[in-house]
């Protein structure tokens, strides 16, 4: 379970590090669908996330779009690299461009495994 | 309205080929972007891309009072104008609103083609048909059978002329030197494979460039022949970038910088209505009663950093008063930093005033600056 990625309904995707905390990221297809990413607005270290809600925002030329938290959770580390060269979260979505890691107690129940989420996106 | 609903182009098939994104863009599906937006972009300012624009409406004017007709039912004096050659215009509402922006080209003493935008085409054709009563000129919609390629970009002219006279190129009528000196706003008629093209040296990217029109069961083959040309130069570019480009290079955009509810002098367009050069036309008296001065005017404005203040977004002064609104707003992909086209008071808009746009809460400072924002050397 802990190196499985889940996914939300707003396109974030979330995976545990071997620390035992959440990295959060915006999925490929979310990342396809805003075109090339200019900026992301992210929330600052010690921020409360509550699962479902905004916690930031991300640009590409075309939209600004919110970002939606997939959990509820404690932010500990913003991306640094990817805030310097949002670009990251197109050519990488699941790993150079990762968002943040948060701390967390348990993940909601409605995250959705790789499968239930392509379904999703394909509907 | 569903997909199905959806006018699709005759280049379609090569999008979905070509891993196209699609939108929904004025009730057309159209190609946002095949890859990187900001990619397309650069080849645009670089090399050259191509676009399909076949959601452009294209509207004939024929008869021996088609100029005539045009001067009546637009802004600029058309009948006056010579074979071969393009004029930017504006279609009034009698009230002196815009009902939309559009390129006519003189394809000959009687004929003429006018190019609306996709989402006003409708509206265009009602009121040209309209306007034509009591003129001996017929207007005919050929905006479903035919297609607009675009090519743009300084590799333009090269690629284009490799395309169209090259080995089985497919073309009469054209030899490379008159597409050389094929000026700007100018347009050159021809065969491509037994049927009429048009090729204009015209487009919305600040670039050199050239626009297409073919009919559409010719649009794939022509697409293939400047693909087979480009190579690497040419880049399939989607409408995610036009915008950007044509926001760059500073050119209004229907629905943004102008409007039913908008002077075309609040966009600078005044100069494009023609008050001395010819009598009466459609939006005249309205267009000569009401007085511009008050009216909120389109300023270039400019800021720092990578956030962008997008249509709609509120202008306001350094002191916090409301003064105004963005109509379109990016991060310059070739500029680097955040430009917006706005509305804002006239006592505002000269270059170097310091205003502030609310970026969704956010305040970015920003400074009035020259239009365009970016010409090409």
């Amino acid at each position: 379970m802990s190196d499985e990625i889940r996914y939300s309904k707003d396109h974030e995707w979330v995976r545990i590090d071997a620390d035992g905390h959440a990295v959060i990221g915006v999925t490929d297809f979310a990342a396809g669908q805003l075109g090339d990413v200019v900026y992301v607005d992210l929330p600052a270290v010690g921020d409360e996330l509550t699962a479902g809600t905004e916690m930031g925002e991300i640009e590409s030329t075309k939209s600004v779009s919110d970002l939606f938290s997939p959990i509820d959770g404690t932010v500990l580390e913003q991306n640094q690299e990817v805030v310097d060269a949002p670009e990251l979260v197109n050519s990488s979505p699941f790993e150079k461009g990762w968002l943040l890691k948060a701390s967390f107690e348990e993940l909601p129940e409605d995250l959705l495994s790789a499968d239930e989420y392509r379904e999703l996106t394909q509907s | 309205m569903s997909a199905s609903d959806l006018r699709s182009t005759p280049l379609e098939q090569v999008h979905e080929r070509l891993g196209a994104t699609f939108t929904d863009f004025a009730g057309w599906r159209m190609p946002v972007r095949y890859g990187s937006d900001l990619a397309e972009h650069a080849a645009v300012r670089t090399s050259a891309g191509l676009f399909d624009l076949s959601h452009m409406g294209e509207i004939h004017v024929r008869g021996p009072q088609a100029g005539e007709l045009l001067d009546h039912a637009l802004a600029g004096k058309l009948s006056s104008m010579s074979v071969g050659r393009a004029k930017y215009s504006l279609l009034l509402a009698e009230d002196g609103g815009v009902i939309d922006d559009l390129i006519t080209y003189r394809l000959a003493e009687d004929h003429f083609l006018t190019v609306p935008n996709a989402s006003n085409a409708a509206a265009d054709l009602a009121a040209l048909q309209e306007r034509a009563a009591g003129f001996d000129a017929e207007v005919r919609d050929a905006s479903l059978e035919t297609a607009l390629i675009a090519v743009q970009g300084p590799a333009s002219e090269e690629i284009l002329v490799a395309a169209l006279l090259g080995a089985d190129g497919g073309t009469e009528g054209f030899t490379a030197e008159d597409l050389a000196a094929l000026r700007y706003y100018r347009a050159l008629a021809g065969t491509y494979r037994g049927e009429e093209l048009l090729v204009a040296r015209t487009g919305y990217t600040g670039e050199d460039g050239f626009e297409l029109y073919v009919p559409n069961e010719l649009a794939e083959q022509l697409w293939d022949q400047l693909t087979a040309a480009g190579g690497d130069r040419l880049t399939p570019c989607g409408l995610a970038c036009r915008d950007t480009l044509r926001l760059e290079a500073g050119m209004p955009l229907y629905g943004h910088e102008l409007s039913l509810d908008l002077d075309p002098r609040q966009a600078n367009l005044g100069p494009v209505v023609a008050l001395r050069s010819k009598e009466d036309f459609v939006g005249r008296a309205a267009y000569e009663a009401a007085d511009p001065s008050v009216l909120p005017v389109l300023v270039g404005l400019a800021g720092e950093g990578r956030r962008a203040g997008r249509a709609e977004a509120a202008v306001r002064t350094p002191e916090g008063e409301a003064i105004g609104r963005v109509t379109s707003g990016a991060l310059s992909p070739t500029l680097g930093h955040p430009i917006a086209l706005a509305l804002v008071r006239p006592d505002l808009a000269a270059v170097g005033t310091p205003l502030v746009i609310d970026v969704r809460g956010k305040d970015l400072p920003v400074a009035v600056v020259e239009l365009p924002f970016y010409s090409r050397a």
